[in-house]
């Protein structure tokens, strides 16, 4: 059987085939073509589509170019998920490629947060790290970081960079052995049938019994997965386990 | 699986082995010796006792394998036999000489005692006859013996082993079968006769080692290559060095089985850690190992050598680790490694030195793939040797383990065993599979030992009645070889030269007859060893009765199968009254072990062992487990598997018809990679080989960024270090003698003192290395053209010039040319960036160079160019002006560097030596006055047309005012000549015009009062430097002076007041910032010299500012600052405009002085 390494290069290099295109509205000095892109699951949608904005941006005047915003099927995508989980969430029973709606205009202030340049991408994942070391290490391993450490982090994932980011993501990952575990598993739930952007609790790992808790536990289901498992190998590189509860689809 | 063992020592020096099979450490009890060391090898365990010699013991289990009629196959015998012959007869008088009267000579010299035991009958007596009586092949297996007996015999070596051993007094291990008994002796007289004598002789010597490795071995395998070689130790002084043989490994490779019994000369050096020599033989070595004392716990230096070899598909492998246990210090240890061992040339060819990171007290090769290391520290090192070519037979890096070991042994299989520091017990690696090389957990073997009297006894006993009963069993053999051990010896070789094996009656009649048989035999060899108290064993006569006997037994092991139960530790009779000497050592203590070794023991991963108690198992697997979170195995195969699958099918799904999409994250970065050299970061600090790559790519907002890598091994552990290229502040070439280096800083770096510093192969490459990490340090900085008029300027002792934000400015050569900075970028091999490339000029530069007797260089040396470039451009490491972030140094161009003409001047004793230098940079030449030093007035020009006042010296000490000087045209139009009443020598101009300088007699000058201005106690000043208000000075000793009492009404002040020691130039800011370069600050590695300092707490009402802020030393020698209109700390003014500047070059300098740690 594979190994567990073997995982967390599943999850870096998990991709979404994806093509973008021009919203219809948008005033276009000529006909835009559709612009295809693997999007890396773990990283932000902001963050890897320069070339999208690139290629739109020539054929629409950039006068009328404002902040770039992304909508599949009339719901506007938060950047500042990750791509897997807005793919998860809104598109999994999609075909693919996944068709992304690109708009230069009349951004969504009521659902998006405006995302000017890629330090405000880095400061949020930064921040998601932050807070979730605080559940698992009461934020020790994070402060003892260096400032080169983080960025080291942010780089890796900028640049897709999966040995980079790893070499100190293992930090961030690591617990000491009596414990069984991290603290608290930093893990957000996102429903697509749900009006709160996603459920986020303390939730430990091990039991006060002992017992090893499973993903089944979290979600009242059966999955019999140790949640610390999930969080060591599943977890987004902003250390947080997205997990998207999706209705089966009807047919 | 075959039962095999392992062996083990403990701290008293007794000596177990632990069955596969079996749960049972069973101690040898005829090891009357203390043993040191053991190394095992599947049929048979050498030791090192501590009487420092050697012994071996072949392991009746592993007879059967041994098949005397098919081992001496014809194919051996016809040259070999001859050829022993000829070895016999060459040998006769070197054994003589060979016979020390040392102690450790004399078990040698038993040796032959046995030989005349085994030499018994008349049968043998000549050639020919027995010749003709061998009509089949064993008796020509026979006479191979009888020959090497004879040879034996001459040498008088083999009679120890007989009578020696059942005193126990020498031989501690005793060889309990025929077929043993013959390699040993065949294996050490062999081993005398080369080690003692000359490189022909040694390999003579290699075929009887061919030839019993045939006898003893081969014939399990299908074709062998043995080769048999020694450490063996030298003595400096009075330092003995001991390098007991330990090798001994046989595996099977390819199918093939390849045995090597290695043994080497290694003389070491005392006088040079790293200078080994080896390979070369020395007939003095063997004495003195014989002589050379080897008390393990005293020793001062006691250095113990392993070396095996082994087989990698074509390619062999030695490795040997140096054990220093010193009271004094150890120096380092370095593994060596044999490259090229190969089937005809088996000592290698050459020893390659294999970096470790650290000492290495011990080292033990498996057959495959894995070197294991034990760091002076107890860290564990694994070697793996992934890859093995015939390029890379090093391997590819060290990895360290968890756990902390005095000692590791690689066995067989690559199975791992080592010794905790900590409760001394054995360990076994587990899960060491061929896919996961380093296993996954040390395991502890907590087997009981056999320590008990009642045991021993009944082994005894059984020595007396189970003999006969139960002859012919399997079991049967285990006892035959227990009870009749040490008389074995004697018997084996009768019974083998003799006759074919004889029917169990003849066993019985040896059995018998057993004890009077060696006393008979023995009475001249043993003659020391019959005083010995301990000989309490009656010694027998011998008698050819025996030899049936034990030919029958040996038959039986020949042929029966042997079990897990048979164990040689248990053979001797002796060990019933040895016991009670051992037995205060306790028992039921729990052992400690000091030693251990698996060559022998053929285990797997797969093998099951009873070794590990019940609780022991359980607990691991619950440790294993819980590394897993305790799901019950099951289950963690359904939701694993689950997982896995799931993702596969993702990737699957989402990405197996999408391949030819585009990456949103381009992988494509731009990225040279190099090899350099690094100076690491840790002791020993040292140079070591790395991997240098600059990635460069688009950062987020699109500009550049680049990260620099610099692989290295660390415990072998591939691991890089990083750096990001716009935190980098400097890139600093260093010159020192043997190395193009260059160091590289960041702000954190900068704080540690302690910059990367690399050195390139060539200096074309590090010329290259440098330029394009300027230009991409440029690049991610947004850096493109001249520089900006906030600037910092600096000289290294070299000429280089850094410039943090340049402005226009002018410098001075080491010939005194003047120079104009023509605001281009660029120069020399570092190309410039695009649009400042216009105004690069090639520049020439000359220096004369003085050497005098007293100077720390030797002239002679000295005229070579390696030197001339150490004295030209010293040793220089970047220093750094950044304070606070509102400054950068960026490496700009390196001025001085390259193609030199020399001409040699000899005067008497003065040697003078001419250095030119043609390069190009963005500098043109005023002609045609020589200066020595030049001042502008700093933020005096508003527009680009307003006229800067320039001041200098001339060579001759004139002092000059150039015309027509502005931004414009920043090398003005023509000298107006101010005259003077003496010569000057440097000139500084500061705000409102003031004019200071410093006459050639060392004393300043305001010009407005010709009143010199001297300094107390009549120092000399030797450099000044004028900005806003202040005025500061630096005298010849160093000294820094600040002008109290200037106001603008009076604006020569008053008196010199004492700042600092250790300045080597001050420069003065138009805002009165002071810089300086001082010498002797602290680095973290030593005093640096020429380190660029900032004086904090400069406040307009505190003008001479309260403490230094040192940049990284050293190497400066000037600095100017007096372009810097910008005003601390953070408030970034637009600049004021026409800045001057001023910088001279060094006129001479200390050259020599500032050599810190480069």
């Amino acid at each position: 059987m594979a190994d567990d390494k073997d995982v967390l290069r599943d999850v870096w290099f998990g991709r979404i085939p994806t093509c973008f295109l021009l919203n219809q509205d948008e005033v276009t000095e000529r006909e835009a073509e559709p612009y295809y892109l693997l999007l890396p699951r773990v990283s932000y949608l902001t963050l890897v589509t320069d070339k999208v904005k690139k290629h739109f941006h020539k054929v629409i005047r950039t006068d009328d170019a404002e902040e770039m915003w992304f909508e599949y099927e009339g719901t506007p995508l938060k950047w500042h998920y990750p791509i897997g989980v807005l793919f998860d969430l809104h598109a999994s029973n999609t075909v693919l490629p996944w068709s992304i709606t690109v708009h230069f205009k009349n951004f969504p202030e009521r659902d998006l947060l405006h995302c000017p340049s890629h330090s405000v991408i880095e400061a949020h994942f930064m921040s998601s790290i932050k807070e979730a070391d605080a559940l698992k290490h009461k934020s020790q391993v994070v402060n003892d970081m260096q400032k080169k450490d983080h960025k080291q982090l942010w780089m890796g994932l900028q640049n897709d960079k999966f040995d980079q980011f790893w070499a100190m993501n293992r930090k961030l990952m690591e617990y000491p052995t009596e414990d069984g575990g991290f603290r608290f598993i930093p893990f957000r739930i996102y429903q697509t049938l749900s009006d709160r952007p996603f459920i986020q609790k303390q939730f430990r790992p091990v039991s006060p019994e002992g017992h090893v808790h499973t993903l089944g536990d979290l979600l009242k289901e059966v999955y019999p997965t140790p949640l610390q498992w999930l969080s060591e190998h599943l977890s987004h590189p902003d250390s947080f386990l997205h997990i998207c509860v999706i209705p089966v689809p009807s047919d | 699986m075959p039962v095999s063992l392992l062996w083990a020592v403990d701290v008293y020096g007794r000596v177990y082995s632990l069955s596969t099979g079996g749960g049972l450490w069973e101690q040898c009890r005829d090891a009357h010796m203390e043993f040191k060391r053991v190394t095992a090898a599947q049929q048979c365990c050498w030791g090192i006792a501590c009487d420092n010699n050697i012994y071996l013991n072949l392991h009746a289990s592993d007879l059967p394998r041994w098949n005397p009629v098919d081992s001496f196959s014809d194919r051996l015998l016809p040259s070999d036999r001859w050829q022993w012959s000829d070895v016999t007869g060459l040998q006769h008088q070197p054994l003589d000489g060979f016979l020390l009267p040392s102690d450790s000579w004399e078990w040698e010299g038993d040796w032959h005692g046995w030989t005349y035991a085994i030499d018994f009958p008349a049968y043998y007596t000549k050639d020919k006859k027995w010749n003709s009586c061998v009509r089949r092949r064993r008796l020509l297996r026979y006479r191979k013996y009888r020959s090497m007996d004879t040879w034996a015999k001459v040498g008088q070596t083999v009679r120890v082993f007989v009578l020696v051993s059942p005193h126990s007094r020498r031989l501690s291990q005793i060889l309990s079968a025929t077929s043993a008994t013959f390699s040993s002796c065949s294996v050490l007289s062999s081993f005398r006769s080369w080690t003692s004598f000359s490189k022909s002789l040694f390999f003579r010597s290699r075929r009887v080692f061919l030839f019993m490795d045939c006898s003893s071995w081969i014939s399990t395998f299908s074709s062998s290559v043995s080769e048999l070689r020694f450490f063996s130790s030298r003595t400096f002084g009075n330092l003995s060095f001991c390098c007991p043989i330990l090798s001994f490994n046989a595996w099977n490779s390819f199918s093939k089985l390849l045995l090597f019994l290695t043994m080497r000369f290694i003389f070491i050096d005392i006088c040079s850690s790293s200078g080994s020599q080896l390979g070369s033989l020395s007939a003095s070595f063997w004495e003195n190992f014989s002589s050379c004392s080897f008390n393990w716990t005293i020793n001062c230096f006691t250095i113990f050598c392993e070396l095996r070899c082994f087989s990698a598909s074509s390619s062999f492998f030695c490795s040997t680790s140096f054990n220093f246990i010193s009271i004094f210090e150890s120096f380092s240890t370095s593994s060596l490694f044999s490259e090229g061992i190969y089937h005809l040339n088996p000592e290698g060819s050459e020893w390659e030195e294999v970096s470790l990171p650290g000492e290495v007290i011990q080292i033990s090769c498996g057959p495959g793939d894995l070197v294991w290391a034990v760091l002076w520290e107890g860290q564990l090192l694994v070697w793996f040797r992934r890859g093995i070519n015939s390029h890379n037979p090093c391997g590819s890096g060290w990895i360290n383990m968890v756990g902390e070991m005095i000692m590791i042994n690689v066995g067989l299989n690559d199975q791992v065993l080592a010794i905790s520091s900590e409760d001394r017990a054995v360990y076994y690696r587990q899960g060491v599979t061929s896919s996961e090389l380093s296993g996954k957990t040390w395991r502890a073997i907590t087997v009981p030992r056999d320590g008990d009297r009642s045991h021993s006894s009944a082994s005894a006993s059984s020595l007396q009645s189970d003999v006969e009963s139960e002859r012919g069993s399997t079991d049967g053999a285990a006892g035959l070889v227990t009870s009749s051990s040490p008389e074995s010896l004697v018997d084996a070789p009768q019974t083998n030269l003799s006759r074919p094996p004889a029917s169990p009656k003849t066993a019985k009649d040896f059995q018998r007859g057993n004890s009077p048989a060696v006393l008979e035999e023995e009475p001249l060899a043993v003659e020391e060893d019959l005083k010995d108290p301990c000989a309490g064993v009656a010694i027998p006569p011998q008698d050819p009765q025996w030899c049936n006997v034990d030919l029958e037994e040996a038959q039986i092991q020949q042929t029966g199968v042997v079990l897990d139960s048979l164990d040689t530790c248990s053979l001797s009779s002796v060990a019933t009254y040895t016991l009670a000497m051992e037995d205060p050592y306790g028992a039921d203590e729990r052992p400690l072990w000091a030693w251990v070794s698996g060559g022998g023991c053929n285990v797997d991963s797969h093998s099951q062992l009873n070794w590990f108690n019940s609780m022991n198992a359980s607990s691991l697997v619950q440790s294993v487990q819980s590394m897993s979170l305790s799901v019950s195995p099951a289950q963690t195969a359904a939701w694993r598997r689950q997982i896995f699958e799931q993702l596969s099918e993702r990737t699957k799904r989402e990405m197996d018809d999408f391949r030819h999409y585009e990456q949103a994250i381009e992988q494509s970065v731009w990225v040279k990679k190099g090899t350099m050299q690094w100076w690491r970061d840790w002791k020993p600090y040292k140079w070591i080989d790395v991997h240098f790559a600059l990635e460069q790519f688009s950062g987020a907002e699109g500009n550049k960024d680049g990260i620099l890598f610099i692989y290295y091994n660390f415990y072998e552990e591939k691991k890089y270090l990083h750096a990001f290229v716009n935190d980098v502040t400097i890139l600093v070439p260093v010159l020192n003698d043997s190395k193009h280096s260059f160091a590289i800083y960041t702000p954190e770096r900068t704080k540690q003192r302690w910059p990367i510093r690399l050195s390139a192969a060539t200096e074309l490459e590090m010329q290259d290395w440098l330029a394009l990490l300027s230009v991409s340090c440029c690049d991610s900085r947004g850096i493109q053209g001249p520089p900006s008029k906030q600037a910092a300027w600096s000289i290294t002792c070299k000429g280089d010039i850094f410039v943090s934000e340049p402005s226009p400015m002018w410098g001075i050569g080491y010939d005194h040319t003047a120079w104009v900075h023509t605001g281009g970028y660029g120069g020399g091999f570092f190309q410039g960036l695009g649009s400042s490339t216009d105004n690069i000029y090639t520049q020439s530069d000359s220096k004369s160079v003085y050497i005098y007797e007293n100077q720390r260089w030797n002239p002679v040396t000295g005229y070579t160019n390696r030197c001339l470039t150490g004295l030209w451009t010293t040793v220089c490491r970047g220093g750094r002006t950044e304070t606070a972030g509102s400054m950068r140094l960026i490496f700009q161009r390196r001025l001085y560097h390259g193609h030199k003409t020399l001409k040699d001047f000899v005067r008497r004793r003065r040697w003078a030596r001419k250095c030119k230098l043609t390069t190009t940079g963005p500098w043109q030449e005023v002609p045609p006055i020589s200066l020595s030093d030049v001042t502008i007035l700093p933020c005096a020009a508003q527009i680009s047309v307003d006229v800067v006042p320039l001041w200098a010296i001339s060579n001759k000490g004139d002092v000059l005012c150039r015309l027509g000087v502005s931004t414009q045209t920043p090398a003005g139009s023509s000298w107006l000549h101010v005259g003077t009443d003496q010569p000057f020598k440097s000139i500084s101009i500061g705000a409102a015009s003031q004019v200071w300088a410093i006459a050639k007699d060392g004393s300043a000058f305001y010009r407005g009062s010709l009143v010199p201005h001297p300094l107390p106690a009549k120092q000399k000043l030797k450099q000044v430097s004028v900005g806003r208000t202040s005025v500061y000075t630096v005298d010849e000793n160093g000294n820094l002076w600040y002008r109290q009492g200037v106001t603008p009404s009076y604006p020569q002040g008053s008196s010199w007041e004492h700042i600092s020691n250790n300045v080597r130039k001050v420069s003065v800011g138009p805002l009165d910032q002071v810089w300086i370069i001082a010498d002797k600050v602290q680095g973290s590695h030593g005093l640096s010299c020429g380190t660029v300092c900032h004086r904090l707490g400069v406040q307009p009402m505190e003008p001479k500012g309260q403490s230094w802020d040192y940049g990284i030393g050293g190497g400066w020698d000037h600095i100017t600052v007096r372009g810097n209109c910008m005003e601390p700390p953070r408030i970034r003014l637009p600049s004021l405009g026409g800045l001057a500047s001023q910088s001279s070059f060094p006129v001479s300098t200390e050259a020599n002085g500032n050599a810190v740690g480069c």
